[in-house]
């Protein structure tokens, strides 16, 4: 049965039909019929303080769920405040679906009050996007949306909605189905490629899982540990993988690339055969590529065929779900008899070289009795985590010591922004996930650069009382562009120092929640302990060293097993 | 080296804007690009072609692909297909070379379209580097205004169009 309703209305209800619970915004003229809709619908509307961060919020929503995270923004400046966050869920193939409100349909192209070219502008922010100028198109397009977001390799899909289509009237009747007919999701793999793939397996002396993003988002987890179990390959994980496998798995390896492990990195160097799942090739974790993996065949799985022999031919392609294909692949695995002796006693040697290798130059762990390190900040946070807490990230040098030193034993716990490198990523990025886990513990850890990115958002965490730990790893520079200008730029430090930062305590006062300033070492494990307890919001500001540089490194152009292991020592005395 | 691309593509606002952008987002060179409607009005065929490194042409098919509007994308540079081009010029000539150039539009199987005191307008199809050298000839005998409508391309062989069928929103929701 159809009802007689508007434009804006449809829109309400075919989101509710898509299982939407919650909507990050920020309303404007155009939009107006829409929040109209809102004050009496159940699907739940957050209002954040800057329509960045409810693209931020979203993916946050996305990452921590799996499930498509939407967010809302007038026409305009409401719409091209949202971009970076598309481009950052495109780059990391995050699902979201963004709504933005256009001017009249009679007016587009009038360079009308609030008018901007939303739908030319995000083409190449997004997965697709549609213009709709017409109420009875929207249903269609929101169910589009959602499926487009959602299936294959996900990504953003904007819906940009004129005022006209949201105020026309009609009768709405539910879409019963929709149709793309130019849009294929490469599921299966194909079987002849997997059998050769399982084949070459059995035959390698010196394996290495790369495994990354893409298994979190396919929920290819279970799968992957199955995998592992049944090889007994060592795993290494990409920043965007952390967590599918446990960081505590014996299997496990770490971090490689830019400042990935010695073991990860020497592992990738002399492997003789890759099976690189849901990766991508990434410039930061292959460094110079020529010489990325020299001695090994590589077998690919990605969903998306554009990735496969994209920057690195692979011997065996596989184009599929990495869920389905590692499920068929460990099928026959478990079919095979296991490795003959040659091979076992082989892969034995490979296991104790990656052990000698991790024991060799573990991460840096050090602390200081009269400052805090960054690296002592993660082990901290890591130890009040446990592996079970949720930490989203800023951009930077905080971002490379949390994901090297905090343990990840489950996906979707590890929330930043890989591809993009978006500052100001982090506080947002929590509020989505808590809204989506309000039983987990979130700490949401920013650089000093990043947080002021941030602040307007403390108005959001403190209006719905979301109990989030925001720790400021507060260096007094923008650490990570610094630690570059002190190695590569004659430590000519240009536009780097963070004076005049806000003072914290101050600020969480001023929104009416707790806060704390920490500067010596031992304050520390009290002070988070004192925010872990805080039922509501927490503001800590940790004062760690300034000068601390992140390591290994990988420089730029470099071979991933030329690192730089540390800060060059004094030369002693003969 | 030269890569000609032939693409299906659902005649919808902002396709064409997203094949074109995504070439130049990707880096890839246009040298030209056509468009007009197939026999069923709601899709179009482009031919495009575009100059890149050779071993990124499995690359720019898989991401013209990739795009929710193009149905088919095929890379017609090494299989059987016929490739034109139009070529619309104006010459400026003198009375004693009117003949002459007359006599090589005929040898490039042009066509006057237009004909004054002053010179012709000339209409020829062909191959684009046939095209080339004709332009080439005609500049000789004067001063030239040429438009070229890019290539055109049909494959020989008739690769089957493998379309998605509709979902059912039921099997979307929850």
């Amino acid at each position: 049965m159809s009802q007689l309703m508007s434009g804006a209305r449809m829109l309400a209800e075919c989101l509710a039909r898509e299982g939407v619970e919650c909507i990050f915004g920020y309303p404007g003229g155009v939009t107006l019929p829409f929040y109209d809709v809102l004050y009496e619908h159940h699907v739940r509307h957050v209002l954040v303080r800057h329509e960045e961060n409810a693209a931020f919020a979203a993916e946050g929503y996305a990452r921590t769920t799996g499930k498509v995270g939407v967010c809302c923004a007038t026409s305009g400046p409401g719409a091209t405040n949202l971009t970076t966050g598309l481009v950052d869920a495109m780059m990391d193939s995050i699902p979201i679906v963004a709504l933005t409100g256009q001017v009249s349909s009679k007016l587009i192209g009038s360079d009308a009050f609030q008018e901007a070219d939303t739908f030319g502008i995000t083409r190449s922010c997004t997965k697709h996007n549609f213009l709709v100028k017409r109420f009875d198109e929207i249903p269609q397009a929101i169910h589009e949306a959602f499926y487009i977001a959602a299936s294959g390799r996900p990504g953003p899909v904007l819906v940009d909605i004129t005022k006209d289509a949201l105020q026309g009237q009609g009768h709405y009747q539910p879409v019963s189905t929709i149709h793309l007919p130019g849009y294929k999701v490469f599921t299966e793999g194909h079987t002849g490629q997997i059998r050769r793939a399982a084949q070459m397996i059995a035959e390698s002396e010196r394996p290495l899982v790369y495994s990354g993003g893409g298994i979190v988002l396919a929920g290819a987890a279970p799968e992957l540990r199955e995998f592992v179990q049944l090889t007994s390959i060592p795993t290494v994980s990409t920043l965007m993988g952390l967590g599918a496998l446990p960081t505590e798995h014996p299997n496990f390896i770490s971090m490689p690339g830019m400042h990935g492990s010695y073991a990860a990195n020497l592992a990738l160097t002399n492997a003789d055969l890759l099976i690189a799942v849901g990766v991508r090739f990434d410039d930061r974790v292959t460094g110079r590529l020529a010489a990325f993996a020299p001695h090994a065949k590589v077998i690919h799985v990605d969903i998306d065929p554009a990735e496969v022999g994209k920057n690195r031919v692979p011997d065996v392609p596989i184009v599929g779900d990495v869920k389905r294909v590692l499920a068929k692949l460990n099928k026959l695995i478990d079919e095979t008899p296991a490795p003959e002796q040659k091979i076992a006693a082989a892969r034995r040697a490979w296991a104790n070289q990656i052990a000698e290798w991790k024991a060799e130059h573990p991460y840096d762990r050090s602390t200081s009795d009269s400052e805090i390190k960054p690296q002592h900040l993660m082990s901290e946070i890591d130890r009040c985590s446990g592996g079970q807490a949720i930490v989203t990230s800023d951009v930077g040098q905080h971002q490379m010591w949390a994901a090297q030193l905090i343990r990840f034993n489950e996906p979707r716990l590890w929330v930043n922004s890989g591809g993009l490198g978006s500052m100001g990523f982090g506080l947002p990025s929590a509020i989505g996930a808590q809204f989506a886990r309000p039983d987990k513990l979130v700490f949401a850890i920013c650089g000093d650069g990043g947080f002021q990115m941030s602040i307007p958002e403390l108005a959001t965490i403190a209006s719905h009382a979301l109990p989030i730990k925001m720790v400021i790893m507060n260096n007094g520079y923008l650490g990570m562009v610094r630690q570059w200008q002190t190695l590569f730029y004659n430590h000519r430090l240009s536009a780097v120092e963070l004076d005049c930062f806000p003072d914290t305590d101050k600020l969480a006062a001023a929104y009416g929640i707790k806060g704390r300033t920490v500067e010596k070492p031992w304050e520390l494990g009290p002070a988070l302990e004192e925010a872990i307890k805080e039922p509501g919001p927490f503001l800590l500001n940790v004062k760690v060293t300034p000068l601390e540089n992140v390591y290994p490194m990988v420089p730029a152009g470099s071979a991933i097993n030329e690192m730089v292991l540390g800060p060059p020592q004094p030369v002693e005395a003969a | 080296m030269i890569q000609v691309i032939s693409l299906l593509l659902e005649n919808k606002p902002g396709a064409l804007m997203r094949v074109t952008g995504l070439l130049s987002q990707r880096g890839y060179n246009i040298e030209s690009l056509s468009v007009g409607r197939t026999l069923d009005p709601q899709i179009s065929r482009m031919t495009i072609v575009v100059d890149v490194d050779s071993l990124q042409r499995a690359q720019v098919i898989k991401q013209m692909n990739k795009l929710i509007n193009v149905l088919q994308a095929t890379d017609l540079t090494e299989s059987p297909a016929v490739i034109r081009e139009l070529v619309l010029l104006r010459i400026r000539t003198t009375q004693e070379n009117r003949t002459a150039v007359l006599k090589e539009a005929e040898i490039f199987g042009g066509r006057v379209v237009d004909s004054s005191t002053e010179g012709y307008a000339i209409e020829v199809t062909g191959d684009p580097e046939k095209l080339g050298e004709f332009v080439d000839v005609m500049s000789a005998y004067g001063e030239v205004d040429v438009i070229r409508s890019g290539s055109v391309a049909i494959a020989l062989e008739s690769k089957k169009l493998k379309l998605q069928p509709p979902i059912p929103t039921k099997t979307l929701v929850g």
